[in-house]
């Protein structure tokens, strides 16, 4: 077998990390017991006027941090727990009876409680676990030492029971060494085992899974109206102040030139030049909508040519590499267009980049979309509304977005949507 | 001169035929539909075909996919292809394919009357009609464009319309000799070598400004 020393260290800092996990766990443990000591003095004060109706709360919110805390310490060993509690109405909560009510009759909170003791045993069993295995192999390793100060007969380690020579003594290193290694080996698989256990529990129901869904789906519904409905209000604006508006005027203007033909025909003329050229603004503003709404490219050759015809239109170089099996269908091909589109103007506003680049592709249901440049990075969703807009456009088809873009760059938009190739 | 029009709205495809037969053309065929039009272009090679980019059944590029087959199967056929809106990306696809008369126009030029007869007339003798605007967006991405000086940039977005310089030099109000001087200077700044062709120079240049 070869040796990987790079893994070899790899595995040894998983492993210690493991072990100091453990300790945490252990000292984490102990606060449970107080905790659910506190919850239930609490309960049981519940009738004591103002007291009661205070008190179940305020310790509930420290068992949530508590809880919370185990499922993030959960999520670095790779067992996601989603926060399974009823969210807050939006009109918030007044202290009190309703505050009372919100906390118990949420069933996380229940679970919460009773995850408290079990997972408190759990944790300090796999913990001291964890931590006295790799000890009892760092003991080994120092034993022969010890033990010509300890002298003989009454002590021993591992399967050499007593130690009664010096060679026996000998011994205590080599298993020292594979004790050792089993324990840095089992540490962060205990850390896992222990995250499931608190899975059992502090994971939302299948019900709470389905109310957090709703939720979520609500909330990007109402997105998706507002935007949609504050389409709607701008197209209807331009077609009204833009378009309509000079048809009219056009047709005023040709009705004066006919009345005018036979006694001042220059002025017809002129009139009628006028006509023209209003015309022709009217259909370059209808055209400019219409790219607005749906840009006709996209239409006609699907994402890939409406990228790439996006792409010869900006003032910097953009490389493209889109290829799809198929077309998405037209809402979402229309999101994912408008999504890139916006990344690339934001591009051009604020990275001052010389290059961008736009890549996609679709695998096992998600299409992937990666928008480039060599900017100067710092791109922060929270500073402007492009990113915000990227994010609730994609969120209508439960889309998500993931910015890289450290200071200097460069900034790499990651965009995927789930979707039927 | 035989002229072949391919148009699925009724009222455009009326109004076209209408103002080409009163300018002399001889209209041999009207299609209204995508694919109709390559074997009715293969049939009649008319000597010059005036298209609709969006055609039925799909309402997609069907006209421009019919236009690029023909003109590979008859290299030269001269096409006008006209289009509710413009895009540089199909003014590639268009020049990629074998020379010959080009036009590329959005469908409000046809209101010019006598612009758009010139650019049929233009594009039947081999010339090229590049709308404005598909000029303006690549005009507007070309950093290297700086070293020109703003009448050069005019002179220019004029030439790789398909404009002649004698069209420029009226166009702008000034000498064709100031034109010719202008695009001399111009085409050696951009490094691309002269020629006496009209139409491999507007070649030339879009192929500069497509790059």
């Amino acid at each position: 077998m070869r040796v990987d020393a790079a893994g070899l260290g790899r595995g040894a800092r998983r492993g210690v990390r493991g072990v100091l996990d453990a300790v945490a766990a252990i000292g984490l443990a102990l606060t449970n017991i107080p905790l659910l000591a506190v919850a239930v003095v609490a309960l049981v004060l519940t009738p004591v006027p103002y007291l009661g109706l205070a008190l179940v709360p305020w310790t509930m919110t420290l068992v949530r941090k508590r809880t919370d805390l185990e499922r993030r310490r959960a999520s670095q060993t790779g067992v996601l727990i989603t926060r399974p509690y009823h969210p807050l109405p939006e009109r918030g909560v007044a202290d009190g009876w309703e505050r009372f009510r919100w906390t118990v009759t949420d069933p996380a909170t229940w679970r919460d409680l009773a995850w408290l003791a079990p997972g408190a045993a759990v944790g300090l069993i796999l913990g001291a676990v964890g931590v006295l295995v790799p000890l009892y192999g760092l003991l080994g390793l120092t034993l022969t030492p010890s033990w010509i100060w300890l002298g003989t007969g009454w002590y021993g380690y591992g399967a050499v029971w007593s130690i009664d020579t010096f060679l026996a003594g000998l011994l205590s290193v080599p298993q020292g060494v594979l004790i050792l290694a089993a324990g840095l080996w089992l540490a962060p698989w205990l850390r896992r085992v222990d995250a499931l256990f608190a899975r059992l529990l502090l994971a939302p129901t299948r019900a709470a899974e389905l109310r957090l869904r709703v939720t979520q789906l609500t909330a990007t519904r109402a997105g998706t109206v507002d935007a949609q409905a504050a389409e709607l209000r701008r197209i209807e604006r331009d077609l009204h102040d833009g378009a309509r508006a000079r048809l009219a005027s056009l047709s005023m203007t040709i009705g004066l030139a006919d009345n005018l033909i036979d006694r001042d025909p220059a002025e017809a003329h002129k009139l009628l030049a006028e006509a023209r050229a209003s015309s022709r603004t009217a259909l370059a503003e209808l055209r400019d909508l219409v790219r607005g709404i749906h840009p006709p490219v996209l239409a006609e050759r699907g994402l890939a040519g409406a990228v790439r015809a996006l792409a010869l239109s900006l003032p910097i170089p953009i490389t493209v590499d889109v290829d799809l099996p198929g077309r998405p269908d037209l809402p979402l091909e229309s999101a994912a267009y408008f999504a890139v589109a916006e990344a690339l103007t934001n591009i051009i506003r604020h990275s001052r980049a010389h290059h961008g680049s736009v890549f996609s592709r679709y695998a096992a249901g998600l299409l992937t979309m990666v928008v480039t440049d060599d900017g100067r990075g710092g791109a922060d969703p929270a500073a402007g509304t492009g990113l915000r807009g990227i994010e609730r456009r994609l969120a209508a088809f439960d889309g998500t977005i993931m910015l890289s873009s450290p200071p200097g760059g460069p900034t790499v938009i990651t965009m995927e949507l789930p979707c039927a190739l | 001169m035989r002229v072949v029009i391919a148009e699925d709205h009724a009222l455009l495809r009326d109004g076209l035929t209408r103002l080409l037969v009163a300018f002399d053309f001889d209209v041999v065929a009207v299609v209204d539909n995508g694919p109709a039009l390559l074997p009715t272009l293969l049939e009649h090679r008319p000597d010059v075909a005036v298209l609709d980019v969006r055609l039925p059944p799909t309402f997609t590029d069907e006209g421009l996919q019919a236009a690029i087959a023909a003109r590979t199967r008859l290299p030269g056929l001269p096409v006008l292809m006209l289009s509710q809106h413009v895009e540089p990306l199909y003014a590639r696809e268009l020049l990629s394919t074998p020379h010959g008369g080009i036009g590329y126009l959005l469908k409000d030029r046809v209101a010019d009357v006598s612009d758009f007869v010139d650019a049929v007339h233009r594009v039947a003798g081999g010339g090229t009609a590049m709308d404005p605007e598909v000029i303006s967006r690549l005009l507007a991405r070309r950093e290297p464009l700086a070293v020109l000086t703003a009448r050069e940039r005019e002179v220019l977005g004029e030439m790789a319309q398909g404009r002649s310089n004698a069209a420029i030099a009226t166009q702008l109000g000034v000498t064709e000799k100031a034109v010719s001087k202008h695009i001399n200077n111009m085409l050696t700044k951009l490094d691309l070598p002269p020629s006496d062709d009209d139409n491999r120079r507007v070649l030339a240049v879009l192929a500069y400004l497509n790059a």
